[in-house]
């Protein structure tokens, strides 16, 4: 399993403040900060991409 | 080597005249008194390559017609007045979206159902206002079924040049009678193509108006790649509800109507030139006129008449000159005055206009209108 | 690795107009993610649709794009694919737009087994006119139009293409975002009509009306409902009561439109 750490993108002017990624987050890396969605714990990232997958708005790429 | 003659009906000779344009896609559904062009072009397209499509309803056809127009076909549907009702909505999405297509519509007896079989002229307004919104109108009025071969050429043509539907609307008559037709050799008859864009493709744009009112349009699977909408749209071809946008698009829509108007009207003038009554009349009705103003000049009448070949744009400079020569007009026609209304409006006055109008599914035969000389003269 | 939608994004086109936690944009990524694996090529691709939300997904792609009057997305696209059948033709739109006013040439297009791909995002309402009931809002739900409870029963889309001949049904919704490039996937490759029904979400116009509190309660429901064909084959009736089968539901070999008017033209060409 690769281990090297999760680089989150959050394209802000895209993000529409769904909380779709924060809510299905299996590992609460994310959280909302006013309204667009934020990295909160960037090391509990399993790079699962159900974040990625599931932004309606194409603002979040997981690397 | 003799040219090629045929006993034709016109419906026929629409399908023919259409196939002479190089038309190769076909989309229709079937509806009395226009499903010959159908008939013939199911039968003739696939020996060509072409294709030919019977959709679910007039919509759909009227649809098909212009998803292949898009791909860089060129097009036809044929339909009868309640089918061109149906068609309205998708014939303003070809005028907003500026996509050539050509409709031929076999005018019988309406409103609605009315008298499927009986031929009318009731239709022309319909060409015109039928669907919502400013839009240019192009609409062709044949006599005989040469003239209808011919015309459904030069309705490819103009569709083709000005990227805009064009109707073509012979009444029931017309369509269904058979005559002599003499089938004109490739190349006799002037067939215009499509503009294609000079630009490459990541410089595209569907509306670009740098290349004129009408600007070159791409086909799908070309190369170009661009949007299609019938919202108001940008030159870029994206929606767009930005003012000035949307007033300079809509305007230069009708514009190419409206400034071409001389490359487009086309009509016929007999025994005006001394003419004291001028009967204006279109299609089957123009026949019982031409022999009216005969039997009147044999009687010592100054009659003449006015044909109208183009319908849409209406020649008004032509009538509006004539008002100002001739003592009175008649306006011969199957429905209750729709061209007379317009002959008034062009008229302003200067001549009377004295309609005479039919919508009991017979022709307007020439003792009407001698009568009617007599009476105004 | 973050995929890269942009590739198939026309440039400035993003952000979209859909409202926070409309579903219509996984489906979009699920669409571009489908497309890439397909590799297929944006000069050789249309992607038609009717009116609506649904409908305005074409615009935001770089390929032939095609956005028609409402309802009329399968008959446009049918005239594309008839002139030209070597291109892929691809369709979306909404439930409204689809089974309402669409409804005869949604059929049509089935009957004739005409070799395209019809996404429905079916969110149970008309959402861009402000939430008026579909054929497919639920019997008692609550829009615009039905504030007493809807008395009209509702399309189940997946039967109704099967019904009227389709030859590759599926399933999917916006929770189950992995699936859904999956199933575009088999359903393009599939040679025939082929309709992916995805059950969407419109937090704005059904979900307030009908006692959503949030996105994610209706993100919930649709991960709740959601039973895969194979699963649900080892379930009971009972259990299997308000659930709704998701993945591959139809699928048969038949000849296709296209293929069988090219053998008209041989006919006519002898």
């Amino acid at each position: 399993m690769e281990k090297t750490p999760a680089n989150i993108e959050i394209i802000e002017k895209y993000c529409k403040g769904c909380h779709i990624c924060v809510e299905f987050c299996p590992t609460k890396v994310l959280e909302m900060k006013g309204f667009v969605a934020s990295v909160k714990n960037l090391e509990a990232c399993i790079k699962c991409m159900q974040c990625e997958l599931r932004c309606p708005d194409f603002a979040i790429k997981v690397s | 080597m003799a040219k090629k003659v045929a006993f034709l009906q016109g419906n026929e000779a629409a399908a023919q005249g259409a196939l002479y344009a190089g038309c190769t896609f076909f989309g229709g559904y079937p509806i009395t008194p226009s499903t010959e062009v159908a008939e013939v072009m199911s039968v003739e397209l696939p020996k060509i390559g072409g294709k030919f499509i019977q959709m679910e309803d007039e919509i759909g056809a009227m649809a098909s017609v212009i998803g292949a127009s898009l791909t860089g076909a060129k097009v036809l549907t044929a339909t009868s007045g309640p089918g061109l009702s149906l068609k309205q909505e998708l014939i303003g999405y070809a005028c907003i979206a500026e996509t050539p297509c050509v409709i031929v519509n076999v005018m019988r007896g309406g409103p609605s159902t009315g008298m499927p079989t009986g031929p009318s002229q009731s239709d022309v307004m319909c060409a015109k206002w039928g669907t919502h919104g400013d839009h240019p109108a192009i609409c062709l009025t044949p006599a005989s079924v040469q003239e209808l071969f011919e015309e459904t050429v030069r309705a490819f043509n103009l569709a083709e040049k000005y990227r805009t539907p064009v109707m073509v609307m012979p009444d029931e008559i017309v369509a269904h009678m058979r005559e002599r037709i003499v089938f004109p050799e490739p190349g006799e008859l002037e067939v215009i193509n499509r503009t294609a864009p000079t630009v490459a493709p990541a410089e595209y744009k569907p509306y670009d108006t740098s290349f004129g009112d009408v600007p070159p349009l791409a086909a799908f699977g070309s190369g170009y790649r661009f949007h299609v909408t019938g919202l108001n749209k940008g030159q870029d071809g994206f929606p767009t509800t930005k003012a000035a946008w949307v007033q300079a698009e809509e305007e230069r829509q009708v514009r190419k109507v409206d400034a071409n108007v001389d490359d487009i009207v086309q009509f016929e003038e007999y025994e005006l030139a001394d003419a004291e009554v001028a009967i204006v009349a279109f299609g089957s009705t123009s026949r019982s006129a031409r022999f009216a103003v005969n039997e009147a000049r044999k009687q010592g009448i100054k009659a003449g008449l006015f044909r109208i070949k183009t319908f849409w744009p209406f020649p008004d400079k032509q009538i509006a000159a004539l008002a100002g020569k001739v003592k009175a007009f008649i306006t011969p026609e199957m429905n209750l005055g729709m061209c007379t209304g317009e002959v008034k409006r062009c008229a302003e006055g200067k001549a009377a206009v004295h309609g005479i109008f039919r919508v009991d599914g017979e022709p307007i035969n020439p003792g009407q209108i001698l009568e009617k000389i007599k009476e105004v003269k | 690795m973050a995929f890269d939608y942009d590739k198939y994004i026309r440039p400035g086109k993003l952000p979209h107009i859909w409202c926070p936690g409309c579903g219509h944009g996984i489906v979009m990524k699920g669409l571009i993610r489908a497309i890439d694996t397909l590799g297929l090529q944006k000069d050789n691709t249309a992607i038609v649709s009717g009116i609506g939300c649904a409908s305005r997904l074409p615009g935001y792609m770089d390929f032939c794009t095609l956005h028609t009057a409402h309802g009329r997305a399968a008959a446009f696209a049918t005239g594309v694919k008839m002139a030209k059948p070597e291109m892929n033709v691809i369709l979306v739109g909404g439930d409204g737009d689809g089974t309402a006013i669409g409804g005869n040439h949604f059929i049509h297009a089935c009957r004739r087994n005409i070799d395209m791909t019809y996404i429905i995002m079916n969110n149970n309402i008309y959402g861009m006119t402000g939430g008026q009931f579909s054929p497919c809002t639920p019997t008692g739900a609550k829009a615009s139009t039905t504030v007493y409870g809807n008395p009209d029963p509702a399309f189940d889309v997946a039967k109704l293409a099967i019904g009227a001949g389709a030859t590759f049904v599926a399933r999917g919704t916006a929770y189950h975002a992995t699936q859904i490039d999956k199933l575009i996937a088999e359903a393009i490759q599939h040679k025939g009509f082929s309709v992916v029904e995805i059950l969407d979400d419109c937090p704005t116009t059904y979900g307030r009306r009908n006692k959503f509190k949030s996105v994610i309660e209706m993100m919930n429901r649709l991960k709740d409902i959601a039973v895969p064909v194979k699963a649900a084959e080892k379930m009971t009736a009972e259990q299997l009561e308000g659930k709704i089968l998701t993945g591959v539901l139809y699928k048969e070999e038949r000849p296709n439109y296209t293929d069988e008017y090219a053998k008209v033209i041989e006919r006519a060409k002898k």
